[in-house]
């Protein structure tokens, strides 16, 4: 690619640094969007874009802004970088080596909405994330980048950090609001739905770090440069976290729309030790398993085409897998996380990826029967369409796709018969 | 919009109030749709996922809003793609629900099989067993056999005591959260939390003592497993065995409606005992809940060992078991001679039936009747009290409820979840106390006042230029509905007194009395405060000298010998004494003659609660050998004496009553006994729904008609409020819902919970000034008496008082100066 | 235990500064990692109390919290948390046969603490890291910090070191 747009440190080193930053135009975005733009105006751009939340569901961005409730306030934002789907790790690279574009990007998303406060969420687990944020944060406000009457105008922002302290399931937007409350993280009933309420019952605006940190491009350049990038339905770039058994794992940022093989074999290295490739889950470990087909790695990955095989683009986290790989291992693997990270609001989740995890441990270890693998299938299935949030949905897609497209793994592990 | 909404569940069209749940409407409709987290008296969270159904909507033009329509004409119907949750789906014009599909029964199965997989199947040797929402249920919609390896379940601690008076089984728990949301939303009490996280989620609590609440027992009713029991009934009876009697508590002028489960116990020698207590719905009264002190020890003391079973006459100075004949004769003898000259003392714990009895006997007699009590006012609260068409469930948005000189929660807990639940509802709530207590933190005013001002901080409200904030006494002003309750709070007879008729002119001046909803409640000491002064009895200043000085007197239902030595050394002196009692009290100990008196439990009776509504009480066991009621025992004396009593049927004695007292014209026992339609409808056969709670089959009562309604509002005099110490140390009585009054410490259950022995409690720095600690024993001075006491240390009190709970130990009825100091020796 | 608020009341203002006047619950969740922090790496039921004083609300509500969250612990364990991540991703490049060989080393198993009270091995989920495994983070009452691209032999100098540091 010509240009990094989301990575740009790999193109500015020290991008990090708040001067180098402005010198490549830092901040011009934001001060565009305050002084000669309204609020409106911001949410029509970012809507024109077709930029779509890179959390995974893929919703348009500038129609969630859009839904706020303008008649209850405070407003607020919210940035998600709870990153804890398995195989993502592309928010931490970009608030680590970044963190202006990203805060930049809060800052105009929060200008846009009119909150004049808004939120860093982050995993419990970026402990030095946060440190790192507040740092930038404050030489933010000692530039004047934050704080009140910004650019002479009467807008005022403060951002904040607010560290999590270990649960996938805060990564769910209403779940995250909870644990920004300081609660139990645990998902709330949707309608209503955050813009009309949300963080401390007011409307807010959730999105993904990386969504955001596309914001700054998109209103220094427009609407119309950043649809040169990617397809026509899914326009731009994205960041694919690369995993699993391939040679050079890591981010990839590539126009949405490149495809799987591209990504694997050009970018990624190809298979450790020249081995052959299997499956692909495209999504992390709630993604459906891809069968390594011609046909799948020549699949763009966009929001479109990979629902067309079976799968989800997700958080675009692909980890690979070869076959070296038991899909009966890589399930109990799947389950096990699952279980661990179910919050136990919901009977199906919480049960059933309990129950789900002892039929994957005795498949996995040899000692399943047959029978035991039917078993899984069906309590999968019957876990799906009947949770309280996607979390307990997540836990079933390995599972079901598993047992659908390479039953002859399972077939492998196990006896004929029940031995008791 | 309107105020219903018309839907179509399983083909049958109903119209219901609109914001109804899809699971209510349903209910209403005769459709059974199963919930296990879903409570209709909490807000519902969609957890358990049993409800699900399908939902779908009536699709609209975007442009006209009109309908879409089919080629039939019909309604184009939008489905859902996924099933929904019916407790959380809120009922809309046009929708329709199906719960009957193949999709919803398969929800409906799996749901159950899941919860099954963490369940020990343990229900031969359950509580719950016969009354488990999840064994009803699986047997009506589950699997039926299960597929989860027995070897792969997780086991979990079966007995962990929450406290001393719940216990949890861990394995049994179905994470529904229903206990949880209880103690935080309903109770106020958020003692009990969520532990751990996915299946690894357990209930505890934290608190210290743990479970720390007086409403913890109601958890266990709205279990819908047998995850949480109750110390007194685990392992007591199956719930089949069991039979249930309609009742009414009577340990505070809630009344609230309760069912006792019965049976025959070969532990008890083949007698019928009381197995347990439960709440009776009454949407008026009590709802679906009862306090811990009425679950817990409401009727423990009448099947105590120690009750009277013979009369007893006293013979060469021994009180000697003799035949009801000679001790009514001997009891009539001495009554007879002191015509004109004798007193009766009557407790607030009797019938309106004895009451009658006993005030027409001793109007024979030209005595005085005595109400056995420190509050007064009970004239007041029978002309400006609340009764008739109203109920504090509908007080809300532009209402106002005053709490004047009350602890709320310790003399009566069901008012106190009612005027939060009516604060939560949008009622402005105004809360004056001489210290803060729970009900303060629903309060949008709250005062603090020193001891004594209680009438003057009333009187305030009517003058303009008063300090107490204007928006205050505008709120009471400007009220649609107004409802003051006044308690105990550190007063006698006189302060009392004094604060219900400036509490009266208040309702009178902002022109408040007379109106429905609107008026007075007396937070009477005792269940039939009220029901005592209608029948005419009244407290009566130098209770001691009248005492001393009477030449016969007939105590019924009430011990001052047992709480007060003043009392007691007057007793002595009374030339001649009668009492009727269950137990041998240190007044019948006194007594020449003693009746032994049948317990509420065991008889029939009305009572008159605090908000003027009369309720009725059934017997639910047999009566203990050689007992008669009150009234029986009154009338038997009457027959004796030449005035004719009802002596068998209090229903005949109620139709009296309704012709001699103007307020309870009309009251008949067949009216007490009716029932309407109440929501939420709950039942004793779809457990799952609401809980344990029985349904009211046997009556709601009958609210009077207070004499204001009637158009008799004159305003009482300006009240003098009594000049009390104002300085130095003081002891002020206040009242403990736990405390060791004769009929709770019976209690075994409570006991763990009962104080002790006689405490008092001050400001930390008060104590530090008296150079007390937390714990030290103490000697209390208090009207020449001298009482050992424990110390506790509470930031709540004010400085320079000494709070002396009533019935503990230290006799003190209103505001007096005292000494507190180290106890020698400690 | 004197309060955390009387203890670092700077730290506790600028944690509850974070949030709106009417929302210090928020605070909660910053609040227990300082007095983690304070207790050695792990919460008391006094410090919950304590915390929920500050925030104004029940011990029972902290608890709550502490309970749903895998970073804070209501027990003791080894000062130096050593937690793997060994979930798919890094499952898939040799992460479990790196903890494998680490507690084999340390003779410990995962989930247990050395002898000496410094190391305890947890296996943990996804660190965000898959790139870069074998990674572990190592969480202590001040902190975590992340340790990526691990083998085991760089692994037990790490832990040489915190052991010099130790008898330092
Ligand atoms: C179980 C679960 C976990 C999630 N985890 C994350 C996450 O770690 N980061 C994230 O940005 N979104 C996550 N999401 C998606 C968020 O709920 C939300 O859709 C997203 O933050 C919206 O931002 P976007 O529109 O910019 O994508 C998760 C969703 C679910 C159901
Ligand atoms: S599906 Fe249910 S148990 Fe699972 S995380 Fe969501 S709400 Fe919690
Ligand atoms: S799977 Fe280990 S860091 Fe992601």
């Amino acid at each position: 690619m010509a240009e990094y747009i989301l990575l740009r440190h790999r193109d500015i080193p020290n991008i990090k640094d708040i001067g180098v930053y402005q010198e490549h135009g830092g901040f011009e975005a934001f001060r565009k969007a305050v002084t000669e733009m309204a609020p409106g105006d911001v949410t029509a751009e970012v809507k024109k874009s077709g930029l779509r939340g890179r959390g995974g569901a893929g919703f348009p961005t500038g129609m969630k802004w859009a839904f706020m409730d303008n008649r209850n306030w405070p407003h607020y934002v919210i940035a998600n970088g709870d990153e804890s789907e398995p195989g993502t790790f592309k928010d931490r690279e970009i608030m680590e080596h970044n963190p202006f574009q990203f805060l930049e990007g809060v800052a105009i998303a929060s200008y846009a909405v009119g909150a004049n406060r808004a939120y860093v969420y982050l995993r419990g687990e970026f402990w030095h994330i946060a440190k790192w944020l507040d740092q930038k944060i404050a030489e933010m406000e000692a530039a004047g980048f934050l704080g009140d009457n910004l650019f002479g105008t009467d807008y005022s922002l403060r951002i904040y950090t607010h560290l999590g302290a270990g649960a996938y399931i805060c990564g769910e937007e209403t779940a995250l609001m909870e644990s920004l409350e300081g609660k139990r993280g645990q998902p709330r009933l949707r309608p209503p739905f955050p813009p009309s309420y949300g963080l401390y019952g007011k409307p807010t605006v959730i999105n993904n770090v990386e969504t955001l940190t596309n914001v700054p491009m998109i209103i220094a350049r427009g609407a119309d440069w950043y649809r040169t990038y990617g397809t026509e339905k899914s326009p731009g770039v994205k960041l694919f976290s690369l995993s699993g058994r391939v040679n050079k794992p890591g981010n990839y940022e590539l126009p949405l729309g490149t495809t799987f093989r591209e990504l694997i074999f050009e970018h990624g290295g190809g298979i450790i030790d020249g081995k052959k490739i299997k499956a692909i889950m495209p999504a992390g470990a709630s993604s459906s398993l891809l069968p390594a087909t011609d046909e799948v790695l020549d699949t763009p990955m966009d929001y479109e085409s990979v629902p067309k095989m079976g799968g989800m683009l997700g958080s675009a986290s692909v980890i690979v897998l070869d076959e070296t790989v038991s899909i009966a291992w890589l399930v109990k693997k799947t389950v096990n996380f699952f279980r661990h990270e179910s919050c136990g609001k919901c009977t199906p989740c919480r049960e059933g990826t309990y129950w789900m995890e002892r039929l994957t441990g005795r498949i996995a270890s040899g000692e399943g029967a047959l029978q035991d693998v039917e078993t899984l299938y069906s309590v999968a299935k019957q876990i799906q369409g009947k949770t309280f949030c996607p979390l307990g949905e997540f836990s079933t897609m390995a599972v079901v796709t598993g047992i659908e497209r390479f039953r002859e793994d399972f077939d492998a592990l196990v006896k004929a018969e029940a031995s008791e | 919009m309107t105020d219903t909404v018309t839907l179509t569940i399983d083909g049958q069209q109903i119209t219901v109030p609109a914001g109804l749940t899809v699971v209510d409407a349903a209910r209403r409709a005769g459709v059974e749709i199963p919930v296990f987290c879903y409570h209709p008296k909490m807000e519902p969270v969609g957890m358990c996922r049993m409800c699900l159904v399908e939902i779908g909507r009536p699709m609209r033009d975007r442009a006209t809003g009109e309908f879409l329509r089919e080629e039939d004409g019909s309604v184009k119907i939008q489905w859902g793609r996924k099933l929904e949750t019916a407790c959380t789906a809120r009922v809309s014009e046009g929708m329709v629900v199906r719960t009957t599909t193949e999709q919803v029964a398969e929800a409906r199965k799996s749901v159950l099989e899941f919860l099954l997989t963490s369940h020990p199947l343990d229900c031969p040797v359950c509580d719950k067993g016969g009354e488990c929402s999840l064994q009803n249920l699986t047997v009506a919609y589950g699997p039926e056999t299960t597929r989860f390896y027995y070897e792969d379940k997780e086991h979990a601690p079966k007995h962990v005591p929450l406290g001393d008076l719940i216990i949890l089984d861990r394995e049994r728990c179905i994470k529904c959260g229903r206990c949880i949301r209880f103690q935080s939303e309903i109770a106020g009490d958020p003692v009990l939390t969520f532990y751990q996280r996915g299946h690894h989620t357990d209930v505890t609590t934290f608190s210290d003592p743990p479970f720390d609440s007086y409403w913890s027992g109601n958890t266990t009713d709205i279990c819908p497993v047998g995850a949480l029991t109750t110390v007194d009934f685990r392992f007591g009876a199956r719930p089949w065995e069991m039979r249930p009697a309609a009742s009414i508590c009577t340990l505070c002028p809630v009344g609230c409606n309760i069912t006792f489960n019965v049976r025959r116990e070969a532990a008890a020698g083949g007698k019928m005992v009381i197995k347990r207590v439960l709440p009776r719905q009454n949407e008026q009264v009590n709802e679906i809940w009862v306090c811990d002190k009425g679950r817990f020890a409401g009727y423990h003391f009448a099947e105590s060992e120690d009750r009277l079973t013979q009369p007893l006459v006293r013979k060469h100075g021994e009180l000697t078991p003799v035949s009801w004949e000679e001790a009514l004769e001997t009891a009539a003898r001495g009554l007879e001679a002191a015509r004109g000259k004798a007193l009766t003392l009557a407790g607030g714990r009797l019938s309106n039936e004895d009451l009658f009895n006993l005030a027409r006997l001793t109007d024979a007699l030209d005595g005085v009747k005595a109400l056995d009590t420190f509050m007064a006012g009970g004239d007041l609260t029978a002309q400006f009290g609340l009764g008739e068409g109203s109920n504090l469930a509908d007080l809300g948005k532009g209402d106002t409820i005053v709490v004047i000189a009350s602890d709320l929660e310790e003399e009566a807990p069901l008012w106190w979840l009612r005027v939060k639940q009516a604060s939560e509802r949008g009622a402005t709530l105004i809360v004056a106390n001489p210290r803060f207590t729970k009900i303060e933190r629903y309060a949008d005013y709250a005062f603090l006042y020193p001891y004594g001002r209680e009438a003057e901080t009333v009187c305030a409200f009517l003058d303009e230029g008063c300090s107490c904030g204007g928006e205050a006494v505008q709120a009471v002003a400007d009220a649609d509905r107004l409802v003051v309750f006044y308690g105990q709070e550190g007063m006698g007879l006189a302060g009392s007194r004094a604060l219900a008729a400036a509490v009266a002119r208040l309702l009178v001046k902002t022109g408040h009395a007379g109106k429905v909803g609107s008026g007075m409640v007396g937070v009477w000491p005792r269940a039939n405060d009220q029901g005592a002064w209608d029948m005419g009895f009244r407290p009566q200043n130098g209770l001691a000298a009248a005492l001393a000085a009477a030449q016969a007197v007939l105590v019924a239902g009430a011990d001052p010998a047992g709480d007060d030595p003043a009392l007691a050394a007057a007793l002595d002196k009374a030339n001649f004494v009668v009492v009727q009692e269950l137990f041998l009290t240190e007044t019948a100990r006194k007594a020449d003659v003693v009746f032994p008196a049948q317990a509420f439990t065991e008889r029939s009776g009305t009572y008159t609660n605090g908000e003027l509504r009369v309720q009725r009480f059934y017997p639910a066991v047999p009566a203990a050998p050689e007992t008669a009621p009150d009234f029986a025992i009154a009338a038997r004396l009457g027959e004796r004496l030449g005035v004719a009593l009802e002596a068998n049927s209090p229903a005949a004695i109620m139709r009296q009553i309704a012709e001699a007292v103007p307020n309870y014209a009309g009251v008949t026992y067949e009216a007490l006994a009716e029932v309407s339609e109440q929501y939420p409808l709950i039942g004793r056969d779809d457990l799952y729904y609401s809980g344990a709670a029985y349904e009211n089959t046997q009556g709601l009562g009958v609210a009077l008609k207070p004499a204001a309604r009637e158009g008799d509002i004159a305003a009482p005099e300006a009240p003098t409020a009594p000049e009390i110490p104002a300085d130095g140390l003081r002891a002020v009585p206040v009242t403990r819902l736990y405390d060791r009054g004769a009929l709770v410490s019976r209690s075994a259950t409570l006991q763990p919970r009962l104080p002790v022995g006689a405490f008092v409690a001050l400001h930390p720095a008060e104590a530090q000034r008296l150079g007390l600690e937390d714990g030290a024993t103490a000697t209390l001075e208090l009207n020449g008496g001298a009482y050992a006491v424990t110390v506790r240390l509470n930031p709540q009190a004010p400085e320079g008082v000494v709070l002396v709970p009533r019935s503990v130990g230290v006799p003190v009825v209103e505001v007096a100066s005292c000494e507190l100091r180290l106890a020698v020796g400690d | 235990m004197s309060s955390l608020a009387e203890k670092y009341p700077d730290e506790v203002q600028a944690i509850l500064a974070k949030y709106p006047a009417d929302q210090k619950r928020s605070a909660v969740m910053a609040l227990l990692y300082l007095a983690q922090r304070d207790n050695g790496g792990y919460v008391t039921k006094a410090a919950m109390e304590d915390v929920g004083n500050i925030v104004g609300i029940t011990a029972n509500e902290v608890a709550g919290v502490v309970g749903f969250y895998s970073l804070y612990h209501d027990k003791p364990a080894g000062k130096y948390r050593l937690q793997v991540c060994t979930d798919v991703a890094c499952a898939l490049r040799g992460a479990v046969q790196f903890v494998e060989e680490l507690c084999d080393n340390l003779g410990i198993k995962t989930g247990e603490t050395t002898p000496d009270g410094l190391i305890t091995v947890e296996e943990v989920k996804c660190l965000a890291a898959c790139d870069h495994a074998p990674v572990f983070q190592v969480q202590t009452a001040d902190g975590l910090t992340y340790h990526q691209d691990m083998n085991v032999k760089a692994t037990l100098e790490l832990i040489e070191q915190w052991r010099k540091e130790e008898t330092s």
